[in-house]
C-alpha cells in the first residue's frame, strides 16, 4: 500500500512537471510561461522529497519558486506589453533543426545513461534517517565543502554588485533626460541678450 | 526504497532538459529563454539529487544547492540585463541583438 502511494505521488509529480515544463516553453505569455515555471519547480520539490533530499527540497521552494520567480513576475510585470512574446523565432528550417538537436540530445542522453550504467543503477544504497536532513548538510557545507561554500557567496555578491551597476542609469542618460530644461534655463538669458 | 528507482529519476531529468534546450533554441524573449535555462538548471539538479540517493553521497545534494546559488545570480544579471534593454528602448528579440556595443 505504501509503496502503491509513493509510486502514485511520483507519477503525479513527475508528469506535473514535464506538462509545465512544456507550458513554459510553449506559452505566447509570458505570465503564464513564469506561472508555469513555478509549478514545474514546486513539482520537482515533491521529487527531490521522494529522493530524500529535504532541505533542497526546502530550498528549492524557498529560494527559488519563492525569491526567484517572484523577481521574474516583477520584471515582467515592469516590462508589461514589451515583455509579449510571440512564441517561435526564425524560419521554419530554423525551428524545425530546434526540435530536432533537441530530440537528439535526448535520445544521445538516454544512450550514454543505459550503456554506462545500465545494469548499476538498480541497486541503491541504504541511507539512514539523517540523509539529506538540514543538520547533515550544514555539517558538510562547513567541513568538506567550505571553499564552495566560501565561493558560492563571493558569486552571489559579485551578481548582485552587476545588477546593481546594470540598473544604475549611466551619466549620459541623466545628461540626455535633463538637457531639455537646462538649455531653456541657459538660452533664455543669450535670446534677451540678442 | 519503495517506489520509483533511479533510472525513472535519470528519464524525467533528460526529459526536462530536453524540454529547456528546445526553449532556448526556439523561443526570440530572452525572458523566456531565461526561464527555459532555469528549467535545464533544474533537470541537472534532478540528476545530482537522484544519484545521491543512489550511491548514499550528500555531495551531489551539496552541489545541487550550489547549482541553486548560480541559478540565482544568473536571474539577477540576466533580469538586469533585459531591464536595461528595454530602458533603452531596445527590442526584446534576441534574434535582433546581434551587437554587444553600448
Amino acid at each position: 500500500m505504501g509503496n502503491f502511494l509513493v509510486w502514485a505521488i511520483w507519477l503525479v509529480a513527475a508528469g506535473a512537471c514535464l506538462a509545465t515544463g512544456l507550458r513554459v516553453v510553449t506559452a505566447s505569455n509570458p505570465f503564464s510561461s513564469a506561472l508555469s515555471l513555478i509549478g514545474n519547480l514546486a513539482s520537482l520539490a515533491v521529487l527531490f522529497l521522494l529522493a530524500s533530499g529535504e532541505f533542497v527540497a526546502a530550498a528549492q521552494v524557498l529560494v527559488y519558486a519563492g525569491a526567484v520567480m517572484v523577481m521574474f513576475l516583477f520584471v515582467i510585470a515592469y516590462l508589461g506589453g514589451r515583455a509579449d512574446a510571440p512564441w517561435a523565432g526564425g524560419t521554419r528550417l530554423i525551428q524545425t533543426a530546434s526540435v530536432i538537436s533537441a530530440v537528439s540530445l535526448l535520445a544521445v542522453v538516454f544512450v550514454a545513461l543505459m550503456l554506462n550504467a545500465g545494469g548499476r543503477l538498480s541497486d541503491e544504497a541504504e541511507v539512514t534517517r539523517a540523509f539529506g536532513s538540514p543538520g547533515e548538510m550544514g555539517r558538510l557545507f562547513l567541513t568538506d565543502h567550505l571553499l564552495a561554500f566560501e565561493i558560492t557567496s563571493i558569486v552571489l555578491l559579485v551578481a548582485a554588485v552587476g545588477g546593481v551597476v546594470l540598473g544604475m542609469r549611466s551619466a549620459a542618460e541623466e545628461l540626455a533626460d535633463a538637457k531639455p530644461s537646462l538649455q531653456q534655463t541657459v538660452a533664455s538669458p543669450e535670446e534677451a541678450a540678442r | 526504497m519503495s517506489g520509483p528507482g533511479i533510472p525513472w529519476y535519470l528519464a524525467v531529468a533528460a526529459l526536462l532538459f530536453s524540454i529547456g534546450v528546445a526553449g532556448v533554441l526556439l523561443r526570440r524573449s530572452p525572458l523566456i529563454v531565461l526561464l527555459s535555462l532555469e528549467i535545464m538548471l533544474n533537470a541537472a539538479n534532478l540528476a545530482f539529487v537522484g544519484f545521491s540517493r543512489l550511491f548514499g553521497e550528500m555531495d551531489g545534494q551539496v552541489f545541487a544547492l550550489a547549482v541553486m546559488a548560480v541559478a540565482a545570480a544568473e536571474v539577477c544579471v540576466g533580469l538586469g540585463l533585459i531591464v536595461a534593454m528595454a530602458r533603452r528602448n531596445l527590442a526584446l528579440d534576441v534574434d535582433t541583438l546581434t551587437e554587444l556595443r553600448g
